[in-house]
């Protein structure tokens, strides 16, 4: 379980977390919105050590993740920022080899191997496997990215607006995807999403957050709800049940 | 792997060449018919120059690796960055101060001083907004200037102007027995960057992707950058400065290979160790009997090389 407690953060004047306190169970998926610059990016950084918070801690299996030896961390916890820009040349397999590096310390074995390959197939990477990130488009790159995360194999995934840059069958791909490795291998994934929608229908807890606050935490259906959206994003937001899903129509 | 049979032989066949490229002459048939004379040239200068020139252009072009890798930039090398020239003015100082320390103290020194130069360099990177990549090399360009600036002055006032050009032009010349051998501990500089590839290059996707794979990233960054300090000091001290080898190789091999380090670095050293073989040789036979210096050589073959691959690159920088 990722435990934070009273986690604050300020960059300059600029308050951008005020006491965040918040029990992640283990296991599902959970979808972290809320309007821009809320916070969300930087409470994922700080929960995976990238960033250190103000005040606050946060612990992850009772290890605490500002403390712990990050050796130790990057085999529980792995985490994808939004923006990755590489000036290193490496081929989409290396790349992904790069996840084995927690427990690989660089050299690959059989077990580094297999668990590349697993991350190359579910991400469909196959065939693009020994192109050079640089000859891949936007979203090519965004799921090698993804799959490097997955190929470290850890008990926690965060990930940061992970949709970015996908096309429409990538999108349902990797939501999809990211449900399945909660169910079949019980991760728990954490992740940033500004479609909220993608929200409701793959996420099995919503965390809402606003103006550097928890605004609410609850399942699909009650966050995904008029009266909650519109004070969350502070814009009128109808919600209509099709096929059992709560959908938002923001797009008139 | 035959591309790799034919790189090494290319190289092999250049070393053979350099021991029998020069004034003095040394051939196959006067030693085997066991010349004396010829036999000295070739044990007391021909060696240990071919050796000079496989160690400093196989290091410097690791080096190079290294720079790129860590600091992020394709355009950096140990000579534009600061380091070279402060290696340069650290060197300058200990003749001044403590003429009579031995080499390796002042090797030491050189590379402390290439340390600061390279932690100011960082400094000012961290403090100047990076819209364009090409701004890299530019600050590392003028900080080297403004730091061999210093040292001109000084060696201007101190009479030293002389050793001062003697490390800012490459040049093997020089290298005799017992003059050189402080290049063995380049190699093994770079030895352990080969050793430690797999760190550098995750060090080397950024600080936020190398902490989240748990690599204390300002720990392995200082590392590297002081192998490359290491090496740049007894590059330095040892034959001058070699301009834009560090620079040159690293790409070349960037874009035939990629940037994987543990798969770069052998080919960055051959490609580094070829390429002063060849250069060395050029300058030896060119103006025969006098000799160019390498460093000059390779300033004229590396700008071309370079303005080429800015031209090429510069979108992928």
């Amino acid at each position: 379980m990722i435990r934070i407690q009273n986690i604050t953060k300020s960059f300059g004047r600029t308050q951008v977390l005020q006491d965040v306190s918040l029990d992640l169970p283990e296991g599902g998926v959970t979808a972290l919105i809320g309007p821009n610059g809320a916070g969300k990016s930087t409470l994922l950084s700080i929960i995976a050590r990238l960033a250190p918070a103000d005040g606050g801690r946060v612990s992850i299996d009772g290890l605490d993740a500002h403390q712990a030896p990050s050796a130790d961390l990057a085999r529980l916890i792995a985490m994808l920022r939004q923006d990755n820009h590489l000036t290193a040349r490496l081929t989409v397999r290396e790349l992904i080899g790069f996840g084995r590096f927690p427990h690989s310390g660089g050299r690959l074995n059989a077990a580094d191997q297999a668990a590349i390959d697993r991350a190359v197939a579910y991400l469909d990477l196959a065939e693009l496997q020994h192109r050079f990130l640089d000859q891949l488009s936007g979203g090519q790159r965004q799921r090698a990215f993804v799959a490097m995360t997955i190929a470290q194999e850890t008990k926690y995934l965060l990930l940061d607006e992970p949709l970015n840059n996908l096309d429409m069958k990538h999108a349902r791909a990797m939501m999809r995807l990211l449900r399945q490795i909660s169910q079949d291998l019980g991760k728990t994934v954490l992740v940033v999403l500004h479609d909220i929608n993608f929200a409701s229908c793959h996420a099995d807890r919503i965390v809402a957050m606003k103006d550097g606050r928890i605004f609410a935490t609850g399942t699909p259906r009650q966050i995904v709800a008029p009266e909650v959206l519109a004070d969350l994003y502070e814009t009128d937001i109808p919600v209509h049940d099709i096929d059992g899903r709560r959908i938002a129509a923001f797009y008139d | 792997m035959p591309v790799l049979a034919i790189a090494i032989a290319i190289n092999l066949g250049l070393a053979a060449l350099s021991l029998f490229v020069g004034v003095s002459q040394v051939s196959l048939s006067g030693l085997w018919a066991g010349q004396d004379d010829q036999w000295l040239v070739l044990i007391e200068s021909r060696l240990p120059r071919m050796a000079a020139l496989i160690l400093a252009g196989a290091t410097m072009a690791i080096a190079g690796v290294l720079t790129q890798t860590l600091i992020r930039n394709r355009f950096v090398e140990p000579s534009n960055t600061g380091m070279m020239e402060a290696a340069g003015l650290g060197l300058l100082l200990m003749m001044l101060l403590f003429p009579a320390a031995p080499i390796i103290a002042k090797m030491a020194v050189g590379t402390v001083f290439a340390m600061a130069g390279t932690a100011i360099f960082l400094a000012i990177l961290r403090r100047v907004p990076m819209r364009d990549p090409m701004l890299v090399p530019l600050i590392g360009i003028m900080l080297s200037g403004i730091i061999f600036a210093g040292s001109s002055f000084v060696a201007y006032r101190f009479d030293m102007v002389q050793s001062l050009l003697a490390w800012t032009q490459g040049d093997l010349s020089g290298v005799m027995r017992g003059r050189y051998e402080l290049l063995w501990l380049a190699a093994v500089g770079a030895g352990l960057a080969w050793f430690a590839a797999d760190r550098f290059t995750v060090a080397g996707l950024g600080r936020d992707m190398a902490s989240s794979l748990g690599l204390s990233h300002g720990r392995v960054v200082a590392l590297g950058l002081a192998i490359v300090s290491l090496v740049t000091a007894i590059v330095v001290v040892s034959v001058g400065m070699i301009p834009f080898l560090g620079l040159i190789v690293p790409n070349i091999v960037s874009l035939a290979l990629g940037d994987n380090m543990r798969r770069a670095i052998p080919w960055a050293a051959i490609g580094g160790a070829g390429l002063v073989l060849f250069c060395d040789i050029l300058g030896r036979v060119i103006i025969m009997p006098y000799e160019v210096p390498v460093g000059t050589i390779m300033g004229v073959i590396g700008s071309a090389v370079f303005l080429w691959l800015i031209a090429g690159r510069r979108r992928a920088a």
